[in-house]
């Protein structure tokens, strides 16, 4: 376990110190179409040993295995939606830089929407509020001439 | 012995702002003059305290004092002056040193030129300032202390990361902090206002200048980070979604929705709790951004990896201050009186909207980038949330706000009229429409949601300046009519509309970035020629050359159109000599419609290199655009009615007419 971390923050150094070259031109498809799919698929899936970057801008060498994976399985015939199960059910759902929407990421997805449904309701409230606040009274006779004389 | 002069003279800054954390703040209580003069003196002198400690530091950097441990870690003999002074901010004790030496000079700017402001609010101002003084000179002295010696001294030091050492990257941390701390002033002046129970028209006058000075750095701030992350990262992206960049990105959208609403807290005394609200939530986000960035509890590229016990101590700041904050506004905040009324469809309802959008926006971010976090705590499981995530929900709420910006200027005060309003902007609509369809023409097709967004640039650009035209009746009066009124338009007008035309060259910038980006990876011998974007990149070949305390591997690209000679590029790898560490130095030649970028790959078995070479059309607007809203802030700012203390200066001049 310990020899394995050690692995993974030598290969963390090398990947964010080696400049970065992404995709090499060995691996790229034949196919127009499907080396358009590929690149689709590698800016969502996570290289696993970066930090935060897509295996499309990463150079690591883990990151060159998903891509071939990809490839490999998208000349197998493989949809995308396929190419994605196959490579979650490998390496975890971390490799999805977008999460699935299920429930331990509903939270993830609905904040925004939800809150600015809150906000919508609450300014409508306000409005609503402010339309059936009484006007104030109208001013006195006394109060119509103490402003009359101040005007003059 | 300097260090030790700066090691003493932070402990009396801690220990004066101690005194004005508390007794100015009992003098604003109690009504009592002095007690409340005295924070003139103490944050001036504050500031000056902390400012020998943090040239103490610089004076060790320069000097290459490796008896300095701070010194020994970050810097080497070999490292030019420049960045031998950088690298004071380059490291995680250097740049908090920075950061209080931004806070109290705030402070002391507040002290000195604050005397138009009534005297209970200055004191407690300056209270609440040193509040935060105190609680990050504590968190230097007793974690993270720059002035620690080592015996016996190194003879070498051990070299900056030298990813930092970069002209954008010297000054991009000095901005940001400028950013940051300056929404500090926002907090001190909504908390001093809580503690007071009042808040008026003044008050924001006040506020907004500070928050729009903060606003600019942190614009520019992040655009340079952006720059560096596109020129020097080598595969030509300009945003990463990454922690670090979205714990800037937050108080930015935050600080920019507080700008628009103090704008209705001055003109309509309206909105006020809701203001009070978001200069809390901004500092609170640059407080938390600080935390991101430094407990290591994100990976990224710019985190300073530092221990946890730091972490634990910024955490406990953080709740203080955030938790202390909210509490106390809710407390107070419901005892605010609420001013002016307005219909939905207004200038001020237009402004409510786009707050709605950007704090929106703004939780977007925040949700994206601590769930990871915080689902791993709970349950274990480990999600990634990246780009895509991002683009999925954060760009649509920011196409609908942008939509809407070239609207609300041409909204009055109070009740509007929509339809009027979208007649004014018809010109506006007409050159996105035709915009629209060149791209499409030009680009044979593409991606809708591209070529609509291009028509946003327009809208934004055009819709902006058609304000302006509106304001000062062109092609309705005769020009030197148009002349006198553009002459006597606030220059805050002319702010407003520059940094509004400034988000469409952006989007624009971006957008083309996005959507057509030619780019082309392959192996390339010397004299081996490829064609990109109408233009024949050749590769002549690669040479060694040694840098002063590096070595680059040059690899020389021509670019020819035709048989015309455009440009001869050098593309590098930098191995630096002390850590042996590399970067890739791309090289860019950039035209009015785009950057040709060219990187250098590793060396195949035979004698041809891997290269990668992009057309970026439209790159440099993405920057440009951010220099525009810079300028426009800059504009906005020099206008008369927010230059401190100018009414009392006129005063100060009759007065001296008269006894003349």
């Amino acid at each position: 376990m310990k020899i394995l971390r050690v692995i993974c923050a030598v290969l963390l150094l090398a990947s964010s110190f080696v400049p970065a070259l992404a995709y090499e031109p060995d691996e790229v498809l034949k196919d127009v179409k499907l080396e358009a799919r590929a690149r689709d698929l590698s800016t969502v899936l996570r290289c696993l040993v970066c930090q935060n970057q897509s295996i499309d801008d990463s150079d690591a060498p883990l990151a060159r295995d998903l891509r071939l994976i990809i490839r490999e399985r998208l000349t197998k015939g493989d949809t995308n939606p396929q190419v994605l199960d196959f490579v979650v059910a490998r390496y975890g759902e971390f490799v999805l830089l977008k999460p699935r929407f299920a429930p331990h990421t509903w939270a993830l997805w609905l904040t925004a929407p939800i809150l600015l449904l809150i906000g919508a309701i609450g300014l409508f409230m306000r409005q609503r509020k402010q339309a059936h606040a009484t006007p104030p009274p109208p001013l006195t006779k006394a109060e119509k001439t103490k402003l009359k004389k101040l005007l003059d | 012995m300097i260090a030790e002069i700066g090691h003493f003279a932070l402990v009396l800054a801690f220990a004066l702002a101690c005194f004005q954390a508390a007794v100015p703040l009992l003098g604003a209580q109690r009504a009592d003059p002095v007690l409340m003069q005295t924070a003139v003196p103490a944050a001036q002198a504050q500031f000056i305290f902390v400012l020998v400690s943090f040239l103490a530091l610089m004076a060790a950097y320069v000097t290459s004092d490796f008896s300095v441990q701070n010194v020994w870690q970050n810097s080497h003999t070999l490292k030019p002056l420049i960045y031998k002074i950088s690298g004071v901010w380059g490291n995680h004790e250097g740049s908090m040193v920075l950061w209080i030496l931004i806070l109290t000079f705030f402070g002391a700017c507040v002290a000195t030129f604050g005397s138009g402001l009534p005297n209970g609010l200055r004191a407690r101002v300056l209270s609440v300032q040193a509040m935060i003084g105190v609680a990050f000179l504590l968190f230097i002295i007793l974690t993270s202390n720059p002035f620690i010696r080592l015996d016996p001294a190194p003879f070498e030091g051990r070299g900056l990361n030298p990813v930092l050492q970069d002209p954008a990257l010297a000054i991009h941390p000095p901005l940001l902090y400028i950013g940051y701390v300056g929404f500090s002033m926002a907090f001190s002046f909504a908390i001093a206002a809580l503690i007071e129970g009042k808040v008026d028209p003044a008050w924001a006058r006040w506020v907004r200048p500070w928050t729009l000075a903060a606003w600019m750095f942190l614009t520019v701030g992040i655009a340079m980070g952006s720059w560096w992350a596109y020129y020097e990262l080598g595969w030509g992206g300009w945003w990463f979604w990454d922690p670090v960049e979205n714990s800037s990105l937050m108080p930015w959208i935050i600080g920019t929705a507080l700008l628009h609403s103090a704008i209705v807290v001055e003109k309509r005394d309206a909105l006020k709790t809701w203001t009070i609200l978001l200069a809390i939530l901004a500092f609170s986000l640059s407080l938390i951004g600080t935390f991101l960035v430094r407990s290591g509890v994100l990976t990224s590229v710019h985190a300073f990896a530092v221990d946890p016990k730091r972490g634990v101590f910024i955490l406990g700041i953080l709740c203080i201050f955030i938790g202390g904050a909210l509490a106390l506004y809710a407390w107070r905040a419901p005892k605010l009186k609420g001013g002016g009324l307005f219909a939905p469809i207004s200038r001020e309802g237009g402004l409510v909207l786009n707050n709605l959008f950007l704090t929106t926006a703004c939780a977007t971010v925040f949700v994206g980038t601590l769930y990871p976090l915080v689902l791993e705590g709970i349950t274990g499981a480990k999600i990634s949330v990246g780009a895509p995530f991002f683009n999925a929900t954060f760009v649509p709420l920011f196409i609908v706000l942008l939509l809407l910006v070239p609207l609300g200027p041409f909204l009055p005060w109070k009740r509007a009229d929509i339809f009027a309003a979208c007649q004014r902007l018809m010109f506006a609509a007409v050159c996105a429409l035709i915009a629209m369809a060149a791209t499409y023409a030009w680009t044979k097709g593409g991606p809708v949601l591209a070529i609509f967004s291009i028509g946003l640039g327009f809208w934004l650009i055009v819709g902006a300046l058609s304000e302006l035209a509106f304001r000062i009746k062109m092609f309705k009066e005769p020009w030197g009519a148009v002349w006198r009124r553009a002459c006597h338009l606030p220059r805050s007008a002319y702010g407003m509309t520059l940094a509004h035309a400034g988000v469409g060259v952006m989007v624009l910038g971006i957008v083309a970035v996005s959507a057509w980006r030619i780019e082309k990876v392959e192996l390339m011998k010397p004299s081996d020629r490829l064609e990109i974007a109408g233009m024949q990149i050749e590769f002549i070949g690669v040479k060694p050359r040694q840098g002063p305390n590096y070595r680059d591997d040059v690899g020389i690209f021509k670019a020819w159109n035709g048989k015309q000679l455009i440009s001869t590029m050098e593309a590098a790898k930098r191995t630096f000599t002390a850590n042996r560490q590399q970067t890739t130095e791309a090289a860019i030649h950039t035209f009015w419609t785009g950057d040709l970028y060219v990187v250098l790959g590793d060396k195949q078995k035979d004698t041809s290199y891997a290269v990668r070479i992009y057309y970026n059309p439209l790159a440099p607007f993405i920057w440009f655009g951010a220099l525009i809203m810079f300028i426009g802030g800059l504009v906005s700012l020099s206008d008369r009615r927010y230059r401190v203390g100018a009414p009392r200066k006129a005063k100060a001049k009759i007065g001296k007419a008269a006894k003349a």
